[in-house]
C-alpha cells in the first residue's frame, strides 16, 4: 500500500498577513488535508487560514539556476529609493 | 516543502574531481552558516546520515508517546489528564515534523516506519523502560524531556534546514513538557508519604538511563566528529550530558530526592558535578533489543499499524474515488 | 423533583457524556490508524474532556456538598453516572469508534447549539464555547463516515456492522424524562424533539453519501441517563479512578 499523498500547508497567523509554509503532512484527500493541517499545525492558535496544496502541484526553482534568475536583479539599483539623491528640504518623498 | 528530494542517487556519474570540488564547496556553506535545501547538491553520506538521525529521532517521538500514553486513562485528575494527553499530543506532532523533514532528503514515512517495524530502525533506547507509577510521568517529564531539550536546542542550528526549522517547532513546544514534569514532582514530594516513596523511586529508576540518552562517551561515539564537522551537530556526547547532570542535581535537592548515584559531588575545582560510572552494558543491551520493554513498544506499534491498514487503504480509495468524479465532472 | 435536583442531574448528563467519550478517545492514542489521527483524535479527546470539566464543575456548584469536578468525575460509582450507554460502548476498530462518535456529534452539536439560548446563564456560556467545538467534531466524523462508507468494500461492511451495532444506543439521546421536562419547562433543557429532528436530517444525509443503509428501527437500549449502565461503564471507572481511589489522603 502506498502511503497518503503529501501536502504542502500555508497557514495565515494574523490577519493582513500572507499565508506562510509551515511544514507538511499526509492526507488522502483535500478535506482531509485541511483538517489534518488544522489539528497538526494550528493547536495553539497559529492560525486563522489554511491553505493546502498536494506537494505534487508545486513547481520549484532549481538550485542551479539562482545565478540566472536571481543575480540579474541585484545591480538594477535604480529600482530602490535610496537610489535617488533628493535635498533634505524637500518633504513628503 | 518537498519537491523533488536533494539526493544525487539518480546523476550521472561524475568524476572524482568533479565530485570533491562539488564536495569543497558543499563544505565552504556549511563552514559559512548556509543552510543546506532539499534541493540543494549534497553528498550522499550527508544525506544518509541525515536520515538515518532524523528517522531515529521521528521514531523516538512515536514510541515515546506509550510509556505516557499508558497513563492518559489513569491521570489522577481531569487536568492532569487534559496536560498530558496535549503532551502525548505534542509527540505525535513532533514525530510528523520530523518524518516530513526525511521525506525531503527522498525517504518516504511509510519506508521509515516499515524499517522500524522491523528491528532495522533505532529509536532511543529510554523508551524501552516501564512507566509502573504515576511519577514516572513527572520523571519523564523533569528528566527525559530536560535530556530531550538539552539534545535539540542545539539542532535547531542544524546546518539542513527543513530539520532546524521542525526542531525550532519542537523545541518552542516542548518549552512546557519539562515543567510540567517537574510540577508533577513537586506535588508528590510535598504530598504524602507514599506520593513522595513514588517520586523517589521513579528518580531511581530514570537516572541512569537519562544519563545515557546522551549516547555513548565521545570516544565510543561513531558519528559525533563527521557529524560536527557537517554542522549535524554542534556538542559532544559527554559535554551535553554533564550540562544535564548539572541542571538536575540542584533540582532534585530542592525535591529532596537523592539521584541514585554515591559518587555524585560537586567539584568546586572545575565547577561541574563529578558522577559515577555510567554501566554502558546496559545501554548497549537496550539498545539491541534486550531491555525491559522494546517488545512491547514495537509490538503496539507494529499492531496500531497492521490494524490500520484497511482505514488508511479506505480512505485512499476514497480519494481517489472523488478525483475521478471530479475529473468526470469537468 | 425539585428544581435544583434537575438541573444537577441535567448536567451530569452533559459532563458525564463529553467525559466518557472523552476517555475512551485516550484509550487510542499511541496506536490511531495514522499519525495525523493521533493528533485529531486527540483533539476531540481534548475539546471533551474540557467541557466535562466546565459542566462537572458547575454541577458540583450546584449540589452544593463541596464535590469539585475531580471529586464528580473520579469518585463516584456506576450508579451515579448519568452518561448515555452509546458513550460508554468500546472503541472496538476505528470504524466503530468513528461510527460512535459522529452518532453522538451529530446529538451533541445541536444539543449544545440549542443550549446557547439556555435561560441559565452558566448553561449558556460553557455551551457557547463548546457548540463550536463540537460543530468541529460533527464535520470531522461526518467526513471519516464518508471515506470509510464509500471507501473499499471491506470498509464499507465494516462500518454497516458499526452502525447496525451502534444504532440501539441512539435512542435514549432523544427520549426525554422528567429531568428534561422539568426544565424544559423552565427554559433550561434544550428541546430533544427538536434536537432529534436536525440529527435525523444530519444522520439520513450522511449515511446516504456513506453509501450506507440506515437502519431499520427498532428497540432501543436506554437507562444510561438514569444511572442503569451496560458493563462497560465499571471497567472505565476502575482505570479512570484507579490514584484517587487507592490513595485517598492524596492531591496531584
Amino acid at each position: 500500500m502506498k502511503d497518503w499523498p503529501l501536502w504542502e500547508v500555508f497557514i495565515r497567523s494574523r490577519h493582513g498577513l500572507a499565508h506562510k509554509h509551515v511544514g507538511s503532512l499526509h492526507a488522502s484527500d483535500a478535506a482531509m488535508a485541511l483538517a489534518n493541517a488544522r489539528d497538526v499545525y494550528t493547536r495553539r492558535g497559529e492560525g486563522m487560514s489554511i491553505w493546502v496544496v498536494r506537494s505534487t502541484d508545486i513547481t520549484a526553482s532549481a538550485p542551479g539556476d539562482k545565478a540566472i534568475l536571481f543575480d540579474p536583479s541585484e545591480d538594477k539599483v535604480y529600482r530602490h529609493p535610496t537610489f535617488y539623491e533628493i535635498p533634505d528640504e524637500v518633504d513628503n518623498l | 516543502m518537498h519537491i523533488q528530494p536533494g539526493h544525487t542517487g539518480g546523476e550521472p556519474t561524475r568524476s572524482a574531481e568533479a565530485l570533491a570540488e562539488l564536495e569543497q564547496a558543499f563544505q565552504e556553506k556549511i563552514d559559512a552558516e548556509i543552510k543546506i535545501e532539499p534541493k540543494d547538491w549534497m553528498p550522499e553520506a550527508y544525506r544518509q546520515s541525515l536520515v538515518r538521525q532524523i528517522s531515529q529521532h521521528a521514531h523516538s517521538e512515536i514510541v515515546g508517546m506509550l510509556p505516557e500514553g499508558n497513563w492518559l486513562t489513569r491521570a489522577p485528575s481531569l487536568r492532569r489528564k487534559l496536560i498530558l494527553l496535549a503532551k502525548v499530543q505534542d509527540e505525535a506532532g513532533h514525530g510528523l515534523y520530523l518524518y516530513s523533514a526525511a521525506e525531503t532528503l527522498g525517504a518516504s514515512r511509510e519506508a521509515l516506519i516499515e524499517a522500524l517495524h522491523a528491528g532495522k530502525a533505532k529509536y532511543s533506547s529510554i523508551f524501552n523502560y516501564p512507566t509502573l507509577t504515576w511519577a514516572d510521568v513527572g520523571a519523564i517529564g523533569w528528566l527525559v524531556d530536560g535530556a530531550a531539550l538539552i539534545n535539540q536546542i542545539p539542532l535547531c542550528r542544524c546546518s539542513y534546514g527543513p530539520y532546524a526549522r521542525a526542531m525550532r517547532r519542537i523545541c518552542k513546544e516542548e518549552s512546557f513538557h519539562q515543567r510540567q514534569g517537574y510540577e508533577i514532582m513537586l506535588v508528590l514530594c510535598r504530598g504524602t508519604a507514599a506520593q513522595k516513596r513514588m517520586a523517589q523511586d521513579a528518580l531511581e529508576r530514570w537516572w541512569w538511563p537519562s544519563l545515557m540518552m546522551f549516547g555513548p562517551p565521545d570516544a565510543e561515539s561513531s558519528h559525533t566528529q563527521q557529524s560536527m564537522r557537517w554542522k549535524i551537530k554542534r556538542h559532544t556526547n559527554d559535554a551535553l550530558r554533564q550540562k544535564f547532570v548539572d541542571q538536575s542535581v540542584p533540582q532534585a535537592d530542592y525535591l529532596g530526592l537523592t539521584p541514585p548515584d554515591p559518587e555524585l559531588k560537586w567539584n568546586e575545582q572545575i565547577g561541574h558535578y563529578d558522577f559515577g560510572a555510567i554501566d554502558w552494558g546496559e545501554f548497549w543491551r537496550v539498545l539491541k533489543g534486550d531491555g525491559p520493554c522494546n517488545r512491547e513498544r514495537i509490538e503496539a506499534r507494529r499492531r496500531a499499524y497492521d490494524e490500520g491498514r484497511w482505514v488508511r487503504e479506505a480512505a485512499l480509495a476514497f480519494g481517489a474515488k472523488q478525483a475521478r468524479r471530479a475529473h468526470g465532472a469537468e | 423533583m425539585n428544581q435544583r435536583q434537575a438541573l444537577y442531574e441535567y448536567l451530569l448528563r452533559l459532563g458525564d457524556n463529553a467525559l466518557i467519550l472523552g476517555q475512551r478517545l485516550t484509550e487510542w492514542i499511541g496506536h490511531a490508524p495514522a499519525l495525523e489521527e493521533e493528533l485529531g483524535s486527540a483533539n476531540v479527546a481534548l475539546d471533551l474532556i474540557g467541557q466535562a470539566r466546565g459542566w462537572l464543575a458547575y454541577a458540583g456548584t450546584v449540589e452544593g456538598a463541596g464535590r469539585d469536578e475531580d471529586t464528580l468525575a473520579l469518585q463516584r460509582d456506576v450508579l451515579d453516572f448519568r452518561n448515555a450507554l452509546l458513550l460508554e460502548q468500546p472503541n472496538g476498530h476505528y470504524g466503530d469508534t468513528i461510527a460512535r462518535q459522529y452518532l453522538f456529534d451529530a446529538f451533541h452539536y445541536p444539543l449544545l447549539e440549542a443550549l446557547r439560548g439556555c435561560a441559565d446563564q452558566h448553561i449558556a456560556a460553557i455551551a457557547a464555547k463548546s457548540y463550536k467545538e463540537a460543530g468541529y467534531h460533527r464535520r470531522r466524523s461526518a467526513e471519516w463516515m464518508v471515506r470509510l462508507g464509500d471507501g473499499t468494500a471491506e470498509s464499507h461492511a465494516k462500518l454497516q456492522r458499526s452502525v447496525d451495532t451502534l444504532w440501539p444506543y441512539t435512542g435514549e439521546l432523544f427520549t426525554p424524562d422528567e429531568v428534561d421536562r422539568t426544565l424544559q419547562s423552565l427554559g433550561v433543557a434544550a428541546d430533544l424533539t427538536a434536537v432529534y429532528q436536525t440529527w435525523d436530517e444530519d444522520v439520513a444525509r450522511t449515511l446516504k453519501t456513506a453509501t450506507l443503509q440506515r437502519p431499520q428501527a427498532g428497540w432501543m437500549q436506554s437507562g444510561g441517563k438514569q444511572g442503569r449502565h451496560s458493563e462497560q461503564l465499571g471497567y472505565i471507572l476502575a482505570q479512570m479512578q484507579f490514584l484517587p481511589r487507592a490513595y485517598p489522603d492524596a492531591r496531584w
